[in-house]
């Protein structure tokens, strides 16, 4: 173990599976300088013909992703702030999605689509979105929201060894994050939720981003006499609802945290999927912390007001804990 | 416009163009029938009229040359040697159809001959075009694909998008352009600036116009195409002018409920250019074929069409569950 930088530890991901596999190619904008610092250092090792920057069309990339996966690469296609994925979703909805049934399985596509998300750095409201949700309505696409580095890396290398269009999310405002990561290979398998801390009174369920405030939320929670599980899906699609069933059969209480607006987030399905297979769980309503249903404004004090942080979730926790 | 210094079609070249056209025609034919008939699962667009583009440039691929293509495909499908008892059987969402039932009309691919798929979405080819060929460049494997898309998807923005890349990083990728004057139920002019060849000469693409109801000379078009795309010369387009006889979808007439976009004068007088009855006056002519050698190749299209009518009626409806499996490979949905 070590301890490393969340976009150190994809950076790492990165390299090792280049390396491993000399099908796998990173394309996309401003890739070789890379302004996350995820893609950083790929273009001296392995050359333009396996890392190469792309004009600004995303329209085209997320088509040429496809082509490229059919004719037998494993692509990972950087698209830079997830806002971008909107360009570029002709190819994402009616394309990768879609075509392997369409096709009568013919077609496979290894396709990686890396993109940051969220808000909370004044970005304003077209770098700051968090398109998880529209992703997990599409059907045909994983989609993984790590919350650590260990996460990051070992879901980053299950995405590009797997045989299936996923997107993988990398928390903006997480890179700097630094946490312990295995020294040897490995990966983290899609639809395996982990609890990042175990607790007997609420269920915190907290979706990429937000599990850094959810942890933090918990420790406030232990002063005040309230003992918080959080737990963290690490994957959207395919989805671990057996560790999240269980741990609501033994709280009862059930507090979602997503960075999404509350409309149709990854929050109200979970919330659905609760009420529909842990109802006689539940002794409290399932209370969803999210974005209201608005932009992300750019001022900080705006973008605060309606950024989900520790004392929202503190507050949902607490009221979820005490009702009867 | 350029012209090619390649000599033409030999007989047997020239022969199976035209049994090819014919096999488009006859097939699509009957789609009509059965759409008109009410029988089909779902809505068809019909190629006839342009058959000459899809078989002229086709027949000089091999098959692990990539197409993609329309929804307007089963020209292209058949004209890249897919199957068309497999490809009627898609369409009647038939468990033996090229794609099992999951895609139909519109959906039509087959990967073992290099066909990467119809498609729904116009100008969707196309990206998926140039990452093919991006792919084929990285490996250097002397593979070319060819886009076919029509003058409506040319004023899609991804149009301009992927001439700039593919000429960027000389891509081998052939733009068929087929310009059939409509784009939907809309005139091609209406909607339609300038010339669409000289979008592709904006970026330096090597670009020329072809009669596109003349199988030889979209052969001919396309040997010069695809020669310099294999030798790594980078990108060509190739613009075809030809015109849609059907409209944009069968049943149109009452989806319309009167309103029209052509008058019937116009049809007739493209039918009086008509590739298949051209080429075959060429075929006897030329002494390559006589007119009863031209009718036995009707009648042997015509059986093959009847049987991949009667081998879909045969064929067991899709399999349900291959909704769920298919959806992605190894993993439930």
């Amino acid at each position: 173990m070590a301890r490393k930088r969340y976009t150190q530890a994809i950076n790492e991901a990165l390299f090792e599976e280049m390396e491993r596999d000399p099908k796998v190619i990173v394309f996309g904008e401003d890739v070789e300088l890379a302004i996350f610092g995820d893609t950083r250092g790929l273009l001296d090792r392995f050359g333009r013909n396996r890392i190469r920057n792309t004009p600004i069309c995303e329209a085209t990339l997320t088509g040429m992703a496809v082509g490229a996966a059919a004719a037998g690469y494993r692509v990972v296609l950087h698209m830079m702030f997830s806002n971008f994925l909107y360009t570029g979703f002709d190819a994402i909805a009616n394309q990768m999605a879609k075509l392997r049934l369409m096709t009568g399985g013919q077609l496979e596509l290894p396709i990686t689509i890396m993109s940051g998300y969220g808000g909370g750095r004044s970005n304003a409201a077209q770098h700051s979105d968090t398109p998880h949700p529209l992703l997990m309505n599409l059907g045909g696409v994983n989609v993984a929201v790590p919350a650590t580095p260990a996460d990051a890396k070992g879901l980053l290398k299950t995405a590009i060894r797997g045989r299936n269009p996923s997107f993988f999310m990398e928390a903006s405002g997480r890179g700097g994050d630094s946490g312990e990561v295995p020294d040897e290979d490995y990966t983290v398998p899609f639809g395996q939720a982990a609890i990042a801390r175990e607790g007997s009174d609420v269920t915190v369920i907290a979706i990429g981003t937000m599990l850094k405030p959810a942890l933090g939320a918990a420790k406030q929670l232990e002063a005040n006499g309230i003992s918080a599980e959080v737990i963290d899906p690490r994957t959207l699609v395919p989805f671990d609802e057996d560790t999240i069933l269980r741990s609501v059969r033994k709280t009862g209480r059930v507090v979602v945290v997503d960075e999404a607006r509350d409309r149709c987030s990854a929050a109200s399905h979970i919330a659905a999927i609760l009420a529909d297979k842990a109802f006689g769980s539940l002794k409290a309503p399932v209370k969803r912390v999210t974005v209201p249903d608005v932009a992300m404004p750019y001022a900080p004090n705006a973008e605060a007001k309606v950024f989900p942080g520790e004392a929202n979730i503190v507050s949902a926790a607490s009221a979820v804990a005490k009702a009867a | 416009m350029t012209t090619q210094p390649s000599g033409g079609p030999t007989p047997e070249q020239s022969l199976a163009l035209y049994e090819r056209m014919l096999l488009i025609r006859r097939t699509e034919e009957k789609l009509s029938a059965d759409a008109a008939a009410g029988v089909l699962p779902g809505a068809v667009h019909l190629y006839i009229g342009q058959e000459a583009v899809a078989t002229g440039v086709c027949m000089q691929l091999k098959d692990s040359d990539w197409i993609t293509s329309t929804h307007r495909g089963h020209g292209h499908f058949l004209a890249k040697g897919g199957d068309v008892n497999a490809m009627m059987a898609e369409i009647w969402g038939k468990k033996t159809g090229i794609c099992k039932g999951m895609g139909g009309s519109m959906h039509v691919a087959d990967l073992s001959k290099g066909i990467l798929g119809a498609n729904g979405i116009v100008g969707g080819g196309l990206a998926i075009s140039v990452g093919a060929a991006f792919g084929s460049k990285l490996s250097n494997d002397g593979r070319v694909t060819v886009c076919f898309f029509g003058d409506g998807a040319a004023n899609q923005g991804v149009f301009m998008e992927c001439l700039n890349v593919s000429s960027l990083w000389e891509l081998p990728v052939v733009f068929v352009c087929e310009h059939n004057h409509f784009c939907e139920f809309t005139r091609a002019e209406q909607v339609t600036s300038g010339e669409i060849i000289n979008r592709a000469r904006a970026f330096g693409i090597h670009a020329v116009k072809v009669d596109g109801n003349d199988v030889e000379a979209v052969w001919q078009a396309t040997a010069d195409a695809v020669a310099r795309a294999r030798s790594g010369k980078g990108p060509c387009f190739i613009e075809a002018e030809t015109y849609r006889i059907r409209g944009h979808m069968e049943f149109e007439k009452e989806l319309l409920a009167g309103g029209k976009y052509r008058e019937l004068e116009e049809i007739e007088q493209w039918r009086a250019r008509d590739p298949i009855t051209r080429h075959g006056e060429r075929l006897v002519k030329a002494g390559i074929a006589t007119a009863a050698q031209l009718e036995e190749i009707g009648a042997r299209v015509a059986r093959q069409v009847e049987e991949a009518v009667a081998f879909s009626h045969q064929s067991e409806p899709a399999d349900e569950s291959l909704v769920f499996d298919l959806m992605f490979a190894g993993q439930k949905p």
